[in-house]
């Protein structure tokens, strides 16, 4: 589904290669975890595959279902199928929740040549969806993100990911900020999404968000490039070993 | 000898076309007292500090500019879905065909012409009363003319609850006309009104509205301008609140070549609240927009409360101004008073002028005032787009939540409910 090939991204601001020479290939069902150091490049990553501004790639490229996704606007990779589950969910004072998620919702399916959902629908839906996070109707109801505590920002995330139904999703350390209860709560719906017509690509530091959300391979990211991938018993290794040994074997 | 042509005078020119309309002994005297403040006056000049922001020319010229009459292409009124009590002007004239009759519980209404042919009438204690009051300490030239010569407008005392608001819609049919108008609102102590405006009024439009807050009264005046692009308009609303006394004013304007509002309100009476509001979205790519507010407060007794929130949202060129101050005299203490004056520019052509000020002479007050101008925010922006929503309707989500809390300061939620499906609607018709 997802292919990445020789991805190389510098700043577009400054002279600062930050991805240097990335080979990924995240099959359809797959759920693929990429680890790795601060600094590494793994949030880099995630912000050009969902087509944040101020990043330039200088070589190779990435596909979506073989559409070049770097050609993309966002809300036309949003439309393909990609979310970005951001780190830090962004407040926005003033756009209610719920007025958020119809328009995202009704404009991708737009941009599908589907219909718009009705009124009525997109209630039942998101009523439904909301319920199985623990998400309460004043939550749909405020703005965006606003006085949302850390957990609630990522239940929220991961309430968008549900209702949108991405093909590739992109969690970039979900787990950040979250109590053991919280990322427990996020993990089951995260798996609850988990099918064979979707693909994941979960970014962590830690192997704990693992233990909830298993996955099929486990890349090291290190200095911008992809260094050591494996099973799920590499993140083990990881967690008793740090990163020195893996990043030692490299050089 | 030689002999050098006299300067000509921009006043003697532009009162030329007018001619003072009649009425009792007691109007007449009001028009000439405001006769002879203007002549004072004279009219605002490029140097005139007040107008520093905004060129008074167009409004100055003898004869207005045209202005084609704006189709709205059939969209449902403002205000459509709210019971009301319709009083109709067609280019600042009274059209009592299209007006509702003017009778209502709760108020007693009619219109200046009436009330001023009238040898005694209670409008003599507020007609040109507010306006002179609010002459000092700085002149307003454009609303002395408007009393000296608006012939039009509606007088209402409010003794009870108003049964539902009274909705003054301006219709412009000629593309040349020069409208004044000119109501008078009295609320008895404990009284209730909601005052709703709308419509394009004119291609020259002086519009000045004396209102008198009585003890315990509330007064709710919601204004929407637009959308017609070529309006050239003043406007000014002079109010006085007596203690316990509720004045709430909103004003949303879309488009105008030239929008100039003016609000001056004078806090007399203990505890009393007024809060200004104003949202405005202006995109000068087709037809010039310039937008002014302006504000004047006067805090003279203990404990109000005053709140100004105004926002602007411009692009391709387009201006807006904000010339807000609160004034507190001396022994105005406990006043709790905040201005806040925002923009956000879309573009870089945008421009936003902003003079906030604060002068006070009690000891014992809170008084606060913010004025920003800013771009969209890009994680908002990115964060949007990320979902899916493509950059334009993202720029309309945000910039519908930029607003949002001057909307918010429309008490009744019907028509703050009215105002934002109305923006939506307008922002949607401008994505295509």
């Amino acid at each position: 589904m997802l292919k990445i090939n020789n991805l190389h991204v510098k700043l577009e601001e400054e002279e600062k290669q930050i991805l240097k020479g990335v080979d990924l290939e995240v099959p359809a069902g797959a759920v693929h975890a990429i680890m790795g150091p601060n600094g590494s490049g793994k949030s880099t990553l995630s912000y050009v595959l969902s087509g944040r501004d101020g990043y330039e790639v200088t070589e190779g490229g990435a596909t979506l279902d073989g559409e070049d996704l770097l050609e993309m606007e966002p809300e036309e990779r949003a439309a393909a199928g990609v979310f970005l589950a951001f780190q830090y969910p962004v407040e926005i004072p003033g756009v209610g929740n719920m007025t958020f998620l119809r328009t995202a919702l009704n404009a991708q399916r737009k941009a599908r040549g589907q219909e718009e959902l009705s009124a009525a629908d997109f209630l039942k839906l998101i009523r439904e969806k909301a319920k199985a996070l623990k998400i309460d109707a004043d939550m749909l109801k405020r703005p965006v993100n606003v006085g949302f505590s850390g957990g609630e920002k990522k239940r929220n995330e991961i309430l968008q990911m549900a209702m949108l139904e991405p093909k590739m999703c992109i969690l970039d350390e979900t787990d950040s900020g979250l109590d053991v209860d919280a990322m427990k709560l996020v993990s089951e719906g995260v798996n609850a999404l988990r099918d064979e017509g979707r693909a994941f690509l979960v970014i962590t530091h830690y192997q704990r968000l693992l233990d909830h959300i298993k996955p099929d391979v486990v890349h090291i990211m290190a200095d911008g490039r992809i260094v050591k991938s494996g099973g799920p018993e590499l993140a083990l290794e990881v967690e008793h070993n740090g990163y020195a040994d893996i990043l030692a074997e490299q050089v | 000898m030689a002999v050098t042509n006299p300067k000509p005078d921009p006043l003697a020119a532009r009162l030329a076309g007018l001619a003072m309309p009649d009425g009792g002994a007691w109007v007449q005297d009001a028009r000439k007292g405001a006769l002879d403040r203007l002549t004072v006056q004279g009219l605002p000049g490029r140097r005139d500090e007040y107008w520093q922001f905004t060129r008074p020319d167009s409004l100055n010229a003898p004869d207005p500019d045209a202005a084609g009459v704006f189709d709205a292409g059939g969209e449902a009124p403002v205000y459509g879905e709210i019971d009301r009590l319709k009083v109709v002007f067609v280019d600042g004239i009274f059209s009592a065909e299209e007006s509702d009759p003017l009778a209502l519980a709760g108020i007693e209404i009619e219109r200046l012409a009436q009330a001023a042919a009238s040898d005694i009438h209670w409008a003599q204690g507020l007609y040109g009363v507010l306006e002179e009051r609010g002459q000092t300490p700085v002149a307003r030239p454009f609303a002395a003319l408007n009393t000296a010569f608006a012939g039009d407008g509606v007088v209402i005392r409010v003794t009870g609850k108003a049964a539902k608001p009274v909705n003054l819609i301006y219709r412009h049919e000629n593309e040349t006309s020069d409208a004044l108008l000119h109501h008078v609102v009295k609320l008895e102590p404990g009284a209730d009104l909601t005052l709703l405006e709308n419509g394009p009024a004119a291609a020259r439009f002086n519009k000045v509205m004396e209102v008198e807050v009585g003890d315990g009264a509330a007064f709710h005046h919601v204004r929407t301008q637009g959308r017609d692009h070529e309006r050239q308009a003043v406007t000014h609303v002079f109010a006085r609140l007596g203690a316990e006394a509720v004045f709430k004013s909103f004003t949303l304007t879309v488009n105008g070549l030239l929008t100039r509002n003016e609000c001056v309100v004078e806090l007399t009476g203990d505890d009393a609240v007024a809060h200004i509001a104003g949202a405005a979205m202006g995109d000068a790519s087709a037809c010039a927009f310039h937008h002014d507010d302006t504000v004047f407060v006067t805090h003279d007794a203990e404990r109000c409360e005053s709140r100004q929130v105004f926002k602007k949202v411009l692009r391709n060129g387009a201006v807006g101004t904000f010339q807000g101050k609160i004034l507190v005299k001396q022994g105005a203490q406990k006043t709790d008073g905040y201005q806040k004056s925002q923009a956000l520019l879309l573009d870089e052509d945008a421009t936003f002028l902003a003079k906030p000020e604060l002068e006070i002479y009690a000891d014992d007050v809170i008084c606060s005032h913010g004025s920003t101008s800013g771009a969209i925010d890009e994680e908002a922006m990115f964060y949007l787009r990320s979902r899916g929503v493509p950059e334009v309707l993202a720029t309309d989500l945000l910039v519908l939540a930029f607003l949002a809390d001057t909307i918010a300061e429309i008490e009744a939620p019907d028509i703050a409910d009215d105002i934002t499906s109305r923006l939506d609607a307008w922002l949607q018709r401008r994505r295509g």
